[in-house]
Parts: structure tokens; sequence; C-alpha cells
């Protein structure tokens, strides 16, 4: 294309490398700052009342659909790994 | 920074890590755009199936999002991501029967010649963001998005006759851009 082709061919290899990942990928990591809120507020609840962290670590998703929240499972995901165990 | 129109293409990453950390959903949502090419093309090259790579994927922004304020250096981000998704693709590899770990001196190399690759490609995307927004945009499309000159020609109402040579000015302004910043010369070959 220019007076050294190869570098242009070399560049147009590496731009293939890198295909956007799909969209739904994407903005689904985007929301993970509504899902950090939601999953802070479940674990300060869960600080707040023994009774509910007590039913959280025995049946999460149970726990969440009785507290009113959706068992999302990015939700779940999260408040799993930063629940302590027992 | 206030999320309102934003030209995120102007913006370190160690000011988008910056911005995260002060609790900016935008600054989140470009750091998200910026590394998700990045970090797909690292369970790419560990060829996981397509349900453990959006695993992997949706793991490795829920630990960057969870663990940000522990990263010692901004400037590092890059190299911290790239480790982690490693890190994650291996342990995805590790738990499956189908998809063993690469483990002849063969797959070894062939998966870090991919990463290496990987690597190099994500230094020419730093170079390309100092383009201007309609390089980057016909560069994008036609060699990371695979479209033909008439699918560009039609989405950016440019006739498909001229696509050819804008695409070859823009390739030229990006190598002056990459081997500005790098001095390296993608000529090498060298992943």
């Amino acid at each position: 294309m220019n007076e050294n082709p190869m570098d242009e061919v070399r560049l147009s290899e590496l731009l293939r490398e890198l295909p956007p990942a799909p969209e739904a990928w994407v903005r689904a990591a985007q929301e993970r700052p509504a899902i950090a809120r939601a999953a802070d507020q479940v674990l300060e609840l869960a600080e707040a009342d023994a009774q509910f962290r007590r039913e959280l670590i025995a049946d999460l998703e149970e726990a969440l659909r009785a507290a009113g929240h959706e068992p999302d499972p990015r939700l779940v995901e999260t408040l799993r790994r930063r629940l302590p165990e027992g | 920074m206030t999320g309102t129109a934003m030209d995120w293409a102007s913006v370190s990453d160690a000011e988008v890590v910056r911005a995260c950390r002060a609790g900016e959903d935008a600054a989140w949502r470009e750091l998200v755009e910026r590394f998700s090419r990045y970090v797909f093309a690292i369970t790419r090259a560990h060829r996981l199936d397509e349900t453990d790579a959006e695993d992997v994927f949706q793991e490795t922004f829920a630990r960057i999002y969870e663990h940000l304020g522990r990263l010692r250096d901004d400037e590092a981000i890059r190299p911290w991501i790239g480790q982690l998704t490693r890190r994650l693709c291996i342990d995805r590899l590790r738990a499956s029967v189908r998809d063993p770990v690469p483990d002849t001196s063969q797959e070894r190399g062939e998966l870090d010649r991919s990463l290496a690759a990987v690597d190099e490609a994500v230094s020419v995307q730093e170079a390309m963001r100092t383009l201007s927004a309609d390089c980057r945009e016909i560069l994008d499309r036609f060699f990371c998005r695979d479209q033909s000159y008439n699918t560009i020609g039609e989405l950016l109402d440019l006739p498909p006759g001229t696509i050819a040579s804008r695409i070859s000015r823009c390739l030229g302004k990006l190598r002056v851009a990459y081997e500005g910043r790098s001095g390296a010369s993608p000529a090498s070959g060298e992943a």
C-alpha cells in the first residue's frame, strides 16, 4: 500500500486479532456496578439481620426471592463470592 | 470527569481506572469497552467453548470491578487484566474434561504465540485511539468486524470505490502512530 507494504500487512493481521466481543457480553459486564450496588444492599441487610444472614447462607436464591430481590445469576454469583462461608 | 459527551479516546488507561475508582459508571463502561476485545481474544487463544468463554469474560470483569481498589499501579491495568484472564482461562480448562490445558511443548508454544500476538494487537489498538474517529471507524469495520466494502459504503454513506483508498490512507496513519508510540516495527513479524 506504500513503500513498505509488509508493515501494513502485519498491521492488518494484528487488527484482525481483536474482533469485538459479543455485544450482549459487553453490556452485561458494563452493568456490573448496578449488580454490585444490589449486592451491597443485600449484604448490609445481612449485616443488620442475623436471621436473614443465616437464610442467605443456607439458600441464597430463596432468601433473595423472599426479600424481594430477583435472583439474577450475576447477583447470586457476586454474593456467593462475597458472603463468608458458614 | 463528568460522563456527558466525554471523548474517552484521549483519556489514558490510568485516568479511566481512577475515574472507575471514583465511582463513575461512565468510566466503568469505557473500561469494559476498552478491554473487552482483549479479554475476548485471550479466551479465543485458549480455545474455550462459547459458554466457558462467556463465563470467563464475565468473571474477569467481576473481579476487575471488585479488586480495582487494590491495583497498586494504575498504568499496569492492561497486564493485570491479561494475567487475570489467562489464569481464569487455565482454571476453566483444568475443570473441563473436554478441553485439557495445553500440555505438550508444541501446544504451549502455539498458545504463547497466540497470546503474544494478542498483546501486540492491543498495542496497535492503543495507537488507533490517536487517529481520527473516521479512520478508527473504517479500520475497525474492515479489519476487526470483517465488513465488506459495500457494507461499509452503505453504513458510512461512502461510494464503495473510495473505501479501499481511505483504508489504505488510514492504515498508513496507523503505522506512523504505532511506530511513533512504541518505536517498534510491526514488520518484524515477531509475535
